[in-house]
């Protein structure tokens, strides 16, 4: 086989590879490349931001090694008149190649800084519908969403309206787990003893995957649930038929929920107890017997309206 | 009354909580202790069958020689590549199958231990191994030095390296191994929810081998300050010594908080501490700061001596002097210093706040330019070369493709809200691959092939190597790819299960192939080692300098005579060796005219006996056996006290016999010995 048609098979090769890799991709869902939230859309645009930015410098790298790997080559004898074993320096190229990545990330660093504030997950977001609430609890191993205004609760799964902003108040009552609607938008760390908060807001309805993304243990792997966004009369009807199950989450319940489970369907509660997200940070916050809210540790779990503060959520533990 | 049982359960109480029922259950449990015990015995019975223990003893085990030291640094890597390398191709077969109905053939708890296991061992005892091994063979001959500053303390360094692989793989014999994750964040690794001794085998492996890399760091750094050869001022060092003295500059700042974070960690499972238990006045978030304090730095003490190997190899393989050789030291202080100023970014979704957040974000985004600076450099020293394509070159060239892409990857995670999206990902996973897999790994490979007849006196073979690089390269882009797209596509790490309707499966049976391609490169490695064995006397490097290279190293013989320099070398240039070629007549050689007496270090196996003591000590903690942790330590002090009373560590060459022993390695080398 000549040297030609090696190559030739080669590139066939790699083309077909491609192509078929991309005819599958296209009709792949690819969630964090299609988000259904505003944060997500935002988050997904920064990602090609920044991909594009970088292209100045890859772009480059990848033409000149391939540049001169192809015509320095040792076997390539037309090149060697060109060589120059001494060049070793070149005070303008080098101050080159400082200079355009340092001004390709003074530029990045500025968008950097902005988004970090725009999208900080601790930033509500504006909109004319107000915001409603989620309390989330990571439990070994699944998730616990209680509705302190709707006075339900339910198990991997939660229901919201579109289109409203929703204040995702996260906790854990086992280890660390983070709390990831991948096509709604940033993820956040759930902490025993801690409170952190995340806004999300699903622009079109529709099942969302969730996730832990945080190893927490033998059950990990089953810790999915659904995020489901529905129109507002949906999530109303849904809140009513919750409301008429049987099982209470008083804090028996609780406490028996909190046993260690793995892969559990979706389960309901009604009429939970009063404050049972500030108890369980609580848990960890005090001695054991002492089991009452101390003041200014977690204050912010209980301002309805909250305002835009990053760190003082999260306790003074 | 004392009976039997009375008896047995004294036994028991001294034995702390080590019982039969700690031998693995299960058959793939039992697989893994099998291959263990099997591959230990094995190897006694062919050293005793080959008689080769005492010269083992004498030559290897005992020896304060650097590049024996560096040899057996880089054969444990070895090792534990393979070994950490099945555990890559378990989890891959298990993420190919465990969809669905079907939760394939690890149990949670063990998949979560594999990788775990792979984590710890790639980090800690393969790429510090062979970054140590490199280290040792490579930075004394390069500054024209016979010895490091401490070799006693570098035998020391070794033998804890090997006390942590040990405790590491006998977790797979006895008891089991940390399935909290290769940096076992609280309150997961606490006692409560990981009650095992898996997670104090962790500890004692990493604090064993930590404190190793400690007094390495401090070692090495003393003999680039102290111990270069007359003439060689700081600028005129070649870039892989430049790029050891950055990396051993943060062992030193760095390892000492792994010690103290890991020590911490121990006394809350142990004595009932609450640093960083959940409640109890404990703090999980510190840890996870502490530890990235430490493990931020930690992935630049590994990749900048490969950086520095990259550097020797486009130089000397382009047949150019390095270009911007300022621009690269400068580079490399500019990487030490930020490195300790980005740790933030592994945990953005810890919810620490914008201007924090933001802060750590651009710190990690300004990393990109010093390293971006380094390849422009690579790549201008090709630029009007003469590029030898031999596998070292080939191995940076896939380096820069790779590092260049992962590298995208990570700035791109260096926004913070775009890292809230991609964070603990398989995004996130293949990004550290690409890092670590093309930065470190392939950097060694290049620096193995390129420095292999140095030290062994003959060349590898080119074809398995070859072979070896385009298994590596494909089966890379086949094993990784597809986990930037999983992440995109939701895919979290660490999973041993997912359902169907995700649609994950085909791409990780594509990424599974690609471990398997992977794994068949690694076979070509070995392959190519065996065959150039084989072949060695047609491989034979008879010039001592086969790649026409830069650097003192070369201008020795093949193999390095224990004592590296005949007359230790005087230079006023850099890459002083290929000053030198340039103003002798072709086939002169660099035989010293006159000869000197000289004095070396005297093998000890105190090294070795407080390798095995931290051994003790380290088993002793984890099973919670005080009577061995004491002997242990007891053993330790002993051990020092007595090499501390030693005076007569050192013996001398006179001036005659070292010339006969120069001239007959010179004659050996060219072949008519």
């Amino acid at each position: 086989m000549s040297k030609k048609t090696k190559i030739t098979g080669i590139v066939v090769a790699v083309l077909v590879f491609l192509g078929l890799s991309t005819w599958y991709l296209a009709r792949t869902n690819i969630p964090i490349l299609e988000p259904k939230g505003t944060i997500a859309l935002k988050e997904r645009n920064l990602l090609f931001f920044g991909l594009g930015l970088s292209a100045i410098i890859v772009i480059p790298v990848f033409v000149l090694l391939f540049t001169f790997v192809w015509r320095y080559r040792e076997t390539n004898s037309k090149s060697h008149a060109r060589y120059r074993p001494d060049l070793d320096h070149s005070v303008l190229t080098e101050a080159l190649w400082w200079l355009i990545p340092s001004i390709l990330i003074a530029i990045l660093s500025v968008v950097t800084w902005r988004s970090s504030h725009t999208l900080d997950p601790y930033r509500p977001i504006a909109s004319k519908t107000p915001t409603m609430t989620i309390q989330v609890i990571s439990m070994d191993w699944k998730w616990l969403f209680v509705y302190p205004n709707q006075h339900i609760a339910a198990v991997n799964l939660a229901e919201f309206p579109v289109n409203t902003p929703i204040r995702f108040e996260v906790t854990s009552d086992s280890v660390m787990n983070s709390f990831w609607i991948p096509q709604l938008g940033s993820q956040i760390y759930s902490m025993p003893g801690m409170a952190t908060k995340v806004y999300l807001m699903a622009t079109s309805a529709g099942s969302y995957k969730g996730y832990s993304a945080n190893i927490s243990g033998k059950g990990f792997a089953g810790m999915m649930f659904t995020a489901k966004a529905t129109s507002r009369k949906t999530f109303l009807e849904w809140v009513q038929q919750v409301h008429r199950t049987p099982r209470h989450l008083t804090l028996a319940a609780y406490n028996q929920l909190n046993k260690p489970s793995e892969y559990n369907p979706v389960s309901y509660y009604s009429d939970p107890v009063n404050n049972l997200y500030v108890k369980i940070i609580d848990k960890y916050m005090s001695r054991p017997q002492a089991n009452v809210l101390k003041n200014g540790h977690s204050n912010d779990v209980h301002s309805k309206n909250s305002n835009y503060s990053s760190m003082n959520s999260m306790g003074t533990l | 009354m004392i009976g039997f049982a009375g008896l047995i359960d004294g036994f028991a109480g001294l034995l702390g909580k080590l019982s039969l029922n700690q031998l693995p259950h299960n058959p793939i449990t039992a697989g893994g202790a099998l291959t263990v015990v099997g591959g230990v015995v094995t190897v006694a019975l062919v050293i005793t069958y080959l008689k080769r223990w005492k010269w083992l003893w004498k030559e290897w085990l005992t020896s304060l020689d650097p590049k024996r030291i560096g040899v057996m640094y880089i054969v444990v890597a070895i090792v534990m590549l393979v070994r950490a390398g099945i555990d890559a191709l378990m989890m891959r077969g298990q993420q190919a199958i465990s969809v669905g109905s079907s939760h394939g053939y690890l149990s949670s708890n063990h998949f979560q231990q594999v990788f775990s296991a792979h984590g710890t061992i790639m980090i800690f005892f393969v790429a510090m191994g062979l970054m140590f091994g490199a280290i040792n063979l490579i930075m004394p001959l390069q500054i024209g030095s016979r010895d490091v500053a401490f070799p006693f303390m570098n035998s020391i360094s070794f033998w804890l390296f090997f006390a942590g692989v040990v405790l590491v793989n006998l977790s797979l014999v006895i008891g089991d191994f940390s399935a909290a994750g290769w940096l076992a964040y609280p309150p997961l690794s606490e006692l409560r929810y990981s009650p095992t001794v898996g997670v104090d085998y962790w500890i004692w492996s990493l604090q064993i081998a930590g404190i190793g890399s400690l007094l390495s760091g401090i070692n090495f750094l003393t003999t680039i300050i102290k111990m270069r050869c007359k003439g060689m001022s700081l600028m005129k060092m070649p870039m892989f010594v430049w790029s050891v003295m950055g990396s051993m500059s943060l062992v030193v700042f760095a390892f000492p908080i792994l010690t103290v974070t890991l020590t911490l960690l121990y006394l809350d499972r142990t004595f009932g501490t609450h640093f960083f238990t959940a409640g109890g006045g404990g703090n999980m978030m510190m840890y996870v700061n502490l530890i990235w304090a430490w493990g931020h730095p930690e992935v630049y003490i590994l990749i900048l001596p490969a950086f520095g190997v990259f550097s020797e190899v486009v130089a000397s393989l382009s047949r150019k002097r390095l270009f911007g050789y300022t621009s690269m030291v400068w580079a490399i202080w500019a990487i030490v210093l930020l490195s300790f100023t980005v740790w933030l970014h592994h945990f953005f979704t810890m919810g620490a706040g914008a201007d924090v957040n933001g802060f750590f974000g651009i710190m990690t985004m300004i990393i990109a330019i010093p390293t971006g600076v380094k390849i422009f450099n690579w790549l201008f020293t090709m630029y009007r070369g003469k590029i030898l394509m031999a596998t070292p070159m080939k191995w940076f060239l896939g380096f820069v493709v790779l590092f260049t892409i992962g590298g995208v990857a990570g700035v791109l995670m260096a926004i913070p809200p775009v890292d809230f999206q991609l964070h603990n990902s398989l995004f996130l996973v293949a990004h550290f691959h690409t890092m670590i897999v093309s930065g470190v790994l392939f950097g060694y490979y290049a620096g193995i092939v390129y420095w292999f007849p140095k030290f062994t006196g003959f060349r590898l073979n080119e074809r398995f190597g070859n072979y070896a690089y385009w298994c590596w390269l494909i089966g890379f882009i086949l094993a990784f790819v597809p986990l930037y797209i999983l992440g995109f596509m939701g895919a979290t790490r660490r999973l041993d299960h997912y359902s169907a309707s995700t649609g994950w499966q085909p791409l990780f049976i594509v990424a599974g192939i690609g471990a398997g391609i992977i794994a068949i490169g690694l076979a070509m490695q070995f392959l190519q080692l065996i065959t150039s064995i084989r072949d060695r006397k047609k491989n034979r490097d008879t010039t001592g300098d086969p790649w026409n290279a830069r650097t003192l190293e070369w201008s020795v013989p093949s193999p390095v005579p224990f004592y590296n320099f005949a007359l230790t070398p005087e230079v006023d240039t850099r890459d002083a060796f290929w000053a030198f070629k340039q103003t002798q007549k072709a086939g002169s050689n660099n035989e010293p005219q006159t000869y000197e007496s000289i004095t070396l270090p005297k093998n000890t196996s105190i090294g070795l006996i407080v390798g095995t003591c931290a051994f003790f000590f380290g088993f002793g903690a984890v099973w919670h056996i005080p009577w061995l942790c004491v002997l242990g330590l007891v053993g330790i002090i002993t051990a020092i006290i007595v090499r501390a009373n030693q005076h007569n560590t050192e013996y001398h060459i006179s001036a005659e016999r070292l010339a006969q022993m120069d001239h007959d390695a010179r004659n050996a080398q060219r072949g008519y010995a």
